[in-house]
């Protein structure tokens, strides 16, 4: 019962946002490095232009609109970085401004700012970016480009039809989104969060648990389902969002199996090789219905704050 | 709404800005999310329900003390039908191109609330000159509205608007505010736009307006 009270999510003081908003920072530097390692310096590139413009986005919408300045917080900074990991390293530097803008203005802001958002703004946005430059959104490079003395290679990811080994898939030696591709640098950043208390087991593990077991009855191969794509960056970093996730362990489960079986769904029956970013945006959106629903045997502390935010 | 003392002039302008159908009462949503996706397409799209407004909203004062009031919806869509069948065939005739763009939407202009809500709240208790006026200020409140989403999701979603090319060529557009969703997100930020200036406005006036 100490652990249910420490890690519930929705507990929200200037001091415990920022602690647990330098956490996600702290578990997102793996990627970061491996990130840089995979696609080079524009990778980088974009990574400090999304978290600029989160920071600075977020600061002038709060100073127009003449809310408290909260920008001490992190949070932006950590939707910025998320974002950056998702963007393809061939993305041009706009649309990372126009991305993180997006997701901080449009998701966050207007909807009331850090705790008030019904989806995860860094996932909207990519969702957005998706939506508005198909072709730029999915022109993925091969990640060794730079030691082979090119430019950039463009090529497929193994969810549009590549073949890789799991040994590829799991060091990231594959294309894909900048944050994606490395799976130990991922399980790296879980286990620091989970170490820190952070974030639970729960929802990761449920995630990839059940688009494993999906995949393997829509007829895929399930150990090569949850290595590729942006599965398990999805689960570790976009499906625990405090915001956008239920607030007690059984609807969390529910909701990151529900997670699991659409990313299961869209691979298999849908038109888009990945469908991470839909599948949590869509439960995003189911979560205040479980909350609803599943409700804590000791519900005592957490109803105020689920709605202040 | 019933008050025969109002102005001619006041009349008008509520239906522009005060009480302007897209913005303030929120009716009429669905031909603006679906036809705003160009300037033009907007703009003829106001035009076709600002004459139909006009037309229904002087024969619809005509019949007010004719018309049963249990039977007043269907003597309504009657008369507000024959003038959708009037817009229909006249850009049929004269702006095919526009009728191909806006298709479906010309007929659907016979179930646009806008229409049935000032034939309801004021052609059936007003003069036939007050809704005229009322008519064509809603008619110039919705075209205005309309327009001006469409062209700023035209100018985001194809870089031009009216069909000129006004950004550089380099301009990748953003496809997204061209579908559904990005007509929601304009629809909202731009409604969110007009309140906040209108109550600017009114609060600077003094908040007599009533």
């Amino acid at each position: 019962m100490r652990l249910r009270l420490s890690t519930l999510p929705h507990i929200r003081s200037g001091e415990t946002t920022t602690t647990l908003m330098l956490n996600v920072l702290i578990a997102l530097v793996p990627c970061v490095i491996a990130g840089i390692y995979n696609f080079g310096w524009n990778a980088a590139m974009l990574m400090a232009v999304c978290m600029g413009t989160a920071i600075l986005s977020e600061y002038l919408f709060q100073l127009i609109a003449r809310r408290p300045v909260r920008v001490g917080d992190l949070s932006a900074l950590v939707t910025g970085l998320i974002l950056a990991l998702n963007l393809p390293s061939s993305a041009p530097w706009w649309m990372a401004v126009v991305g993180s803008a997006f997701a901080i203005v449009i998701v966050k802001e207007l909807f009331g700012g850090i705790g008030s958002n019904f989806m995860n703004p860094a996932l909207t946005a990519r969702a957005v970016l998706l939506a508005s430059w198909p072709v730029m959104m999915t022109a993925y490079v091969s990640p060794t480009y730079w030691q082979q003395g090119v430019d950039a290679v463009s090529s497929a990811t193994p969810l549009g039809g590549l073949s890789a080994s799991y040994l590829d898939l799991f060091l990231g030696r594959i294309p894909g989104s900048i944050g994606e591709v490395s799976k130990v640098m991922i399980l790296v950043g879980l286990v620091y969060l989970i170490i820190s208390r952070t974030i639970t087991w729960h929802i990761p593990v449920c995630m990839v648990g059940s688009a494993f077991l999906f995949s393997w009855i829509f007829g895929a191969d399930p150990v090569a389902a949850i290595l590729s794509g942006g599965l398990l960056f999805g689960a570790v970093f976009m499906a625990t969002d405090y915001t956008t996730c239920p607030m007690t362990f059984k609807g969390q489960v529910m909701y990151a199996a529900g997670c699991g079986l659409i990313v299961a769904v869209i691979r298999a029956f849908g038109s888009y090789p990945e469908g991470v970013t839909y599948a949590i945006l869509l439960m995003n959106i189911v979560t205040p219905l479980i909350d609803k629903y599943v409700r804590h045997r000791v519900y005592g502390h957490g109803k105020g704050e689920k709605h202040n935010g | 709404m019933a008050d025969n003392n109002r102005s001619i002039g006041s009349v008008f302008l509520d239906g522009v800005i005060t009480e302007n159908p897209t913005f303030r009462l929120v009716l009429g949503i669905c031909p603006t999310i679906a036809t705003t996706t160009s300037a033009i397409n907007g703009l003829g799209m106001g035009a076709a329900a600002t004459f139909v407004l006009i037309g229904s909203n002087a024969v619809i004062s005509l019949l007010r003390n004719f018309i049963p009031d249990k039977v007043r919806i269907p003597a309504f869509v009657v008369v507000i039908c024959t003038f959708v069948t009037m817009v229909q065939l006249l850009m049929q005739a004269f702006v095919p191109s526009l009728y191909d763009a806006l298709g479906m939407f010309i007929p659907l202009i016979v179930v646009n609330c806008i229409i049935l809500a000032r034939a309801e709240a004021f052609a059936s208790k007003n003069g036939v000159l007050p809704s005229i006026v009322d008519g064509l200020g809603m008619g110039v409140g919705f075209t205005g509205a309309i327009t001006l989403m469409g062209c700023v999701r035209e100018l985001i979603s194809s870089g031009s608007i009216f069909g000129l090319n006004v950004l550089s060529a380099g301009y990748q557009p953003m496809l997204l505010i061209g579908m559904a969703a990005g007509g929601f997100m304009v629809f909202g930020l731009s409604l969110g736009a007009f309140n906040l200036i209108v109550n600017r406005v009114e609060k600077k006036k003094g908040g007599v307006k009533a």
